[in-house]
């Protein structure tokens, strides 16, 4: 049982899901920022605010719900 | 339909980029690795089938609402906004929020103290073998069904929006899925399930975003769709409800109220076991009380990424969308409208997170499946009837075997779906003919101590019986509509909703004439199962921010608000 008090957050998972995928994101909104896809409102340059959101709220999830090593 | 629209795609509706198949290779290897890292944690029978009793109420609530969430429920869904306008939201409001609510604040005690690992094994406890094994076998038949048209469904949709072939798609996706939830049991269906949330509202809320800037907020939206779709009400929920030929689904305001609103959605809330299995997860009673609750303020945001992109689909699209029966080349489908505002607005990343949602959507759907399959198997029907007395170990490894099996079970019935389309309409049909009659059953099993066992029972057979009559002599003879649904205008839906109400009413009335001439089982055993016997821990001490009853009134009162807005 206290095994399972050590199971490390789901909420550490999402933060490393949104801060890989923001990254990802961000990166590709930033490349392709001179020449954007061929979409509906691609000059609101979507994926670099949306990318860079999931990627700050990615990062404030895995720092506050980091796995605590117990000596 | 959907394999209508297997065969009638045009081509592929996007394509993807590298970093878009990074981003869902990302996904695949993180769920496989959550389950491996989960198989630790997941060794006794509480653990495996109940993910140990530790949620907290936030993570029980996430996955109760995400367990319905999946993508067949967003396409099928986006693309009923699309037919029938703000109609659908219904579904999402008075057919949810009130039977979540509801669960929360009266129900839940009762699941939770009798300590039962499932509804039918609460049947059990209340009524005996006869109503469980009934209940078990069917629920236990249904989700395996569903898992597998669901499966078929999954890879249709990966056919046509991607391209990717359809064998790729069942196998990968079910071996992902079967592997981790045998590994970590409800831990691991769990997680992803909290996973599929995020992703499924950061893949999708884009759509709606950009489709208000691009139409210029609700009003500019409201004035495209009267332009595009001239005399036909999209945008009003009730107001065109007091008459069934009045509003394009065919629909009576009595069939929502009543129908969905206080049997179906009753009924699937508080009584479907892929839900409610999430809920008893949780690791105390005020937590369980409180997931459904929490459940219900996220479900009754979801229509702005489901119902508000079909919405701005008729007003921004440039062809009409039209049934998948009667999809002819070169044209799309109504359940299409999600990828293809998916397609109209998002690039290279977005567009990879908007596929991985879906995929995500459709891979936690299929594990909610076997996860429920698994538990109601091994404890409701291997347990009771074919080995009573075994250890702990046994009964995790029957799960973990079950699950695999589940799911091989379920890609046979893939399969057969793939062959045989109308099938998959029937096994949706099917697993609505138990739901309604359940939720009967259950619920006065709960309140009244008087009912019998085998009130119980042949109230819910009753029950299920009427239900599975009405439906096939609506199917058979039109004439038939005009009786139970009360009007030949009903269309299916509406259909569906008095077919549950009717059945609902069947099962109660068989219960308590038969319950009035038989024996009533003792109070001594049924102490913990019924309402007057059962002391339900009070909440005097507690501050209101902290009561399950104060954010249920408030998860009403918000429900009251958006009826009058979009009244």
């Amino acid at each position: 049982m206290s095994e399972k008090h050590q199971i490390i957050q789901v909420w550490f998972f999402v933060g490393v899901l949104l801060l890989v995928y923001g990254f990802l994101i961000l990166a590709s909104g930033l490349a392709e920022w001179s020449h954007p896809p061929d979409t509906v409102l691609a000059d609101l340059h979507a994926p670099v605010w949306w990318g860079g959101l999931l990627f700050v709220l990615g990062l404030i999830y895995c720092i506050k719900f980091a796995p605590v090593r117990k000596s | 339909m959907i394999a209508a629209m297997a065969s009638t795609a045009p081509t592929t509706l996007v394509h993807l980029s590298a970093v878009d198949l990074v981003i869902i290779a990302f996904y695949f290897a993180l769920v496989l690795g959550i389950g491996f890292y989960l198989k630790r944690f997941a060794k006794t029978g509480e653990d495996f089938f109940l993910a140990g009793r530790e949620m907290t109420a936030w993570v029980a609530g996430l996955a109760f609402v995400s367990a319905n969430l999946g993508s067949l429920e967003l396409l099928g869904w986006a693309g009923s906004a699309y037919q029938y306008g703000i109609l659908a939201v219904h579904w999402y409001w008075i057919g949810a929020i009130p039977a979540m609510v509801f669960l929360g604040i009266v129900m839940m005690p009762f699941y939770y103290i009798s300590k039962t690992h499932s509804v039918p094994g609460y049947l059990q406890l209340r009524y005996g073998s006869a109503a469980s094994a009934l209940s078990a076998v069917t629920f236990a038949i249904m989700t395996i069904l569903m898992s597998g048209v669901n499966m078929y469904a999954m890879a249709v949709v990966m056919k046509v929006v991607l391209g990717w072939n359809i064998n790729f798609s069942i196998w990968v996706s079910s071996l992902t899925v079967g592997i981790y939830v045998a590994a970590g049991g409800l831990f691991s269906a769990i997680f992803n399930e909290v996973l599929q949330f995020f992703l499924i509202w950061f893949g999708a809320l884009l759509i709606p975003i950009l489709g208000l800037i691009e139409t210029g907020g609700w009003k500019g939206m409201v004035a495209r769709i009267q332009q595009n779709f001239p005399g036909q009400d999209y945008t009003h929920a009730w107001s065109t409800l007091g008459r069934f030929q009045d509003n394009p689904m065919g629909m009576h305001w009595t069939g929502i109220v009543f129908g969905l609103g206080a049997v179906q959605a009753m009924g699937y809330w508080t009584t479907d076991f892929l839900v409610v299995q999430r809920v008893l997860s949780a690791k105390d009673i005020r937590s369980a009380k409180m997931a459904p609750i929490i459940g219900s303020f996220f479900k009754m945001a979801v229509p702005l990424i489901v119902i508000l992109p079909g919405l701005l689909g008729l007003a921004v699209l440039p062809m009409h969308l039209v049934p998948a029966s009667s999809l002819q080349p070169g044209q799309y489908s109504y359940n299409e409208v999600l990828p293809l505002m998916l397609a109209r607005y998002c690039g290279p990343g977005l567009l990879g997170l908007g596929i991985t949602a879906l995929v995500a959507g459709f891979m936690a759907g299929m594990a909610g499946n076997v996860s429920a399959f698994a538990t109601v198997w091994t404890y409701d029907i291997y347990r009771p009837f074919l080995l009573k007395t075994a250890p702990d170990q046994h009964y995790v490894s029957m799960g973990r075997w079950c699950t695999l099996i589940g799911l091989f079970v379920s890609i046979g019935t893939a399969y057969l779906a793939m062959g045989f389309a109308s099938i998959m309409d029937y096994v949706q049909a099917l697993f609505g003919f138990f739901i309604a009659p359940l939720f009967g059953t259950v619920l006065l099993g709960m309140l009244w101590k008087r009912v019998s066992g085998a009130a119980g029972f042949w109230g819910l057979l009753a029950g299920t019986l009427s239900s599975v009559s009405m439906f096939t002599l609506m199917k058979l003879d039109h004439r038939w509509v005009g009786v139970f649904a009360l009007s030949p205008h009903a269309q299916g839906l509406a259909q569906d909703m008095y077919q549950a109400l009717w059945s609902c009413v069947t099962c109660v009335v068989v219960t308590v004439l038969v319950t009035l001439v038989t024996k009533p089982r003792p109070d001594e055993e049924l102490k913990g199962l019924v309402y007057a016997l059962t002391e339900v821990a009070q909440e005097e001490h507690t501050s209101f921010l902290h009561r399950p009853l104060f954010w249920g009134m408030a998860a009403l009162t918000v429900l009251v608000v958006l009826q009058v807005i979009f009244w």
